[in-house]
């Protein structure tokens, strides 16, 4: 079957678009980075009213617009941003056309129709309910209605990504099995396609009911569901930035995977696992059984926490075994020092995948923890954790990713460079002060989703101590550097597309080129030392390792001095 | 460029395992197992877990439950609204509901002895946050949920509500003494 199609292979990087494909790409990214704009806007009043000493808003404005802020970051940026790399992985990375392009237009038009359906609402004022929307607490129709008709726009493009998989495989533009990255696209896109399927299975009944239809939703219930949407849409972010992660890895090193058995598991783990992960939400509700707590947060949830501790251990290694191979063989870390830390492509991804690891990656599994959890539940420390993971892990690793494709996919000289250079350092360590001193105020206990941490009006106020002050001031003005950080990155994107230099788009054809298997190994490994292929991933690992069992031991600790508990 | 290329052997899942990745696998899941074993044997050694007993309920049953109590072990009242101010016997059962936007009413515990604290919300979604030793509960409309506590230290103690509950969940705070 042949279609009317043309492929372009950029001169720049060897990548084959067609060109379909690549207006779909470029669309879903631009509106994401749009969504970041506005996510990034809002984020200004959230910190500088929870900043004590500042205390902008008004308590109605600041919960309108935190509710914005979490829907337009959590969902809007990050999915539509996550369609374009779906596409990318499956038509640029296998080199095939994108199935039915008009399905694919139509879940671009539902999703931008439902993201601002469901700001509108927002903004209106009367749908402050916070992301989470927990029933009874009502928003207006529309509210619901916007989320749904984006939900379906993004399962119609899971199934874009599905027929183009169908279509690379049945016009064999490639050999073998697929590639590794386009791989872990396919397990995020299932996750989402259970996560999408979730969040309709909750939130039609909940639009019903919010027009009368239907009288009532069980809260227990909806918590439940919901959180097989809320929480699992941030386990596509993981599938997702973890296969960028590869990407990079691949681009930046030519590395390649240390073993694809491993990785592929560990991707395969997320598929059955991550999900059940959405169980540790309701560790502090009531009407759940034990039993249920702990089988599905521990026994089930630790088989995905084994598979992000192995791709933490293999991308690093991966880099290494690469860098060594290139000569960079003086002591542990001569690979890691010479690495191009002036690319933003690579730091990001790395300052990405040290803060996930450290920051979010420990934080959620003590949280995680059916007993531990009651001492940080609904505090700051979880906006602290997910800061970690879904800002720092996700966003900036989307942000090195479009680094490398304003030149790739855009076809537009960076504008700024030097700027672009430092924003991932930046953005990056801002973000990580600001989730520590925010996991540090929610071990004092301060509450998240609360605009007035003195009380004001409360015949019963209680006096936070003072570090708890300090912890919150903090965190307004790590929030500030981030923004800071956020708006270089707006700048350097948005500038380039505007005013950069408008690169060759190279040879146009219109037949696509089959791309074949990667080199065989090289059959002799060289081993760094002590008969390790990759010492220096493995000391870091071992760091990590160390860290994670004593903080997780320190809290426990803490746990034990509280009231008894049965 | 092997990670975005098909892999170079067919059989790639054949391929031996680097060691550097097989002590790892060992090294995690070791590590896994041992976190499973903390969470169950937190429940046989261990005084700090949450109790799963919950009913449903109405608000006009547990407001009635809740009547019963203060009406008979009020000892004084409190603030501007006359909150009472409850000291139920140890070992009994004490109510304490959840509305827009207060915790009623406030309790008098006795340090090292036990009591059922029933917890329920007349409306939304609202947080038992207990101050300043930050043990976080849910509270779900609907679902009576008791608890058996045991305070270890005397003091007074705050109960923020830190699940949003509309334009006044920041002036919603109760208490609890303990003597």
């Amino acid at each position: 079957m042949t279609v009317a199609t043309t492929y372009r292979t950029c001169p720049r990087s060897g990548l084959q678009f067609e060109h379909q494909a690549e207006t779909l790409m470029k669309a879903n990214a631009f509106v994401a980075v749009v969504w970041l704009l506005v996510g990034g806007l809002l984020a200004i009043g959230v910190v500088l009213t929870r900043w004590p000493a500042v205390h902008w808003l008004e308590a109605e404005t600041f919960y309108m617009v935190l509710t914005a802020h979490g829907i337009d970051m959590l969902i809007f940026w990050i999915i539509f941003f996550e369609i374009a790399v779906l596409y990318f992985c499956a038509s640029t990375l296998l080199r095939c056309r994108i199935a039915t392009p008009k399905f694919a237009w139509l879940a671009f038009a539902l999703m931008l129709i439902g993201s601002v359906v469901n700001n509108i609402a927002v903004f209106r004022g009367a749908s402050s309910v916070m992301m989470t929307s927990y029933v009874p607490m009502m928003a207006e129709p529309n509210f619901y209605l916007g989320l749904i008709l984006f939900a379906v726009g993004a399962l119609i493009a899971c199934f874009v990504f599905f027929g183009t998989l169908v279509v690379a495989k049945r016009e064999k533009t490639y050999e073998g099995s697929v590639p590794l990255v386009t791989f872990g696209a396919i397990t995020a896109a299932i996750i989402a396609v259970f996560t999408i399927a979730s969040g309709a299975i909750i939130l039609i009944p909940t639009w019903l009911m919010s027009l009368g239809v239907v009288k009532e939703v069980n809260p227990l219930v909806y918590r439940t569901i919901w959180w097989a949407f809320g929480h699992s849409s941030q386990q596509i972010n993981v599938a997702a930035h973890i296969s960028v992660w590869y990407l990079v890895a691949a681009i930046a090193f030519g590395a390649k995977p240390m073993s694809e058995r491993v990785s592929r598991t560990a991707f395969l783990l997320y598929i059955l696992f991550l999900q059940l992960a959405s169980a540790h939400h309701l560790l502090a509700d009531p009407g759940l059984s034990t039993g249920w707590k702990v089988v599905n947060t521990s026994y089930f949830m630790y088989f995905a926490v084994l598979a992000s501790m192995l791709h933490g251990l293999t991308i690093p290694g991966a880099m290494e075994v690469a860098q060594r191979q290139k000569g960079f063989t003086k002591g542990l870390f001569e690979w890691l020092r010479k690495a191009p830390w002036g690319n933003p492509t690579f730091s990001g991804v790395f300052i990405a995948l040290i803060g996930f690891g450290f920051l979010g990656g420990i934080s959620g599994v003590m949280m995680g923890t059916e007993q531990l959890n009651m001492i940080i539940h609904n505090t700051i420390y979880v906006p602290g954790h997910f800061h970690a993971t879904v800002v720092v892990g996700t966003t900036l690793t989307f942000m090195a990713l479009t680094y490398y494709l304003i030149p790739v996919l855009f076809r537009r000289e960076m504008i700024a460079p030097a700027l672009a250079r430092w924003q991932p350092y930046l953005f990056g360590f801002s973000m990580y002060f600001f989730c520590l001193v925010m996991m540090g105020a929610g071990t004092l206990g301060v509450s998240r989703r609360h605009w007035d941490m003195a009380f004001q009006g409360a015949a019963l106020a209680y006096e936070w101590p003072g570090a708890a002050y300090l912890m919150m001031a903090l965190v307004g003005l790590g929030g500030i550097v981030a923004i800071a950080g956020g708006a270089i990155y707006i700048y350097v994107t948005v500038g380039s597309l505007l005013w950069g230099k408008k690169l060759e788009s190279g040879a146009i054809s219109a037949k696509f080129t089959p791309v074949g298997r990667a080199a065989p190994t090289v059959a002799a490994q060289s081993y760094g030392s002590i008969g390790f292929a990759a010492p220096g991933t493995f000391a870091l690992a071992m760091v990590f390792l160390l860290s994670f069992v004593l903080y997780y031991f320190i809290n426990w600790k803490y746990l034990s001095t509280l009231w008894g508990l049965s | 460029m092997s990670a975005i290329l098909p892999p170079a052997e067919r059989l790639w899942y054949k391929h031996p395992i680097d060691r550097v990745e097989g002590t790892w696998i060992v090294i995690a899941l070791t590590w896994c197992l041992i976190m499973f074993a903390m969470m169950v044997g937190w429940h046989i050694w261990g005084n700090q877990n949450l109790s799963t007993e919950t009913y449903r309920t109405k608000p006009e049953l547990f407001t009635a439950k809740a009547q019963a109590m203060v009406d008979k072990h009020t000892v004084r009242t409190e603030t501007d609204e006359k909150t009472p101010v409850v000291a139920p016997p140890p070992g009994s059962d004490v109510y304490m509901l959840a509305r827009l936007w207060s915790f009623w009413p406030i309790l008098e515990l006795e340090k090292d002895k036990t009591y059922r604290l029933h917890l329920t919300s007349m409306d939304y979604n609202h947080g038992f946050s207990l101050q300043p030793a930050n043990i976080n509960i849910q509270i779900v409309p609907g679902f009576e949920h008791v608890i058996t506590v045991t305070p270890n230290q005397s003091g007074t103690f705050s109960v923020v509500c830190n699940e949003f509950c509309g334009i006044g969940h920041h002036r919603m705070v109760g208490r609890i003494y303990v003597k």
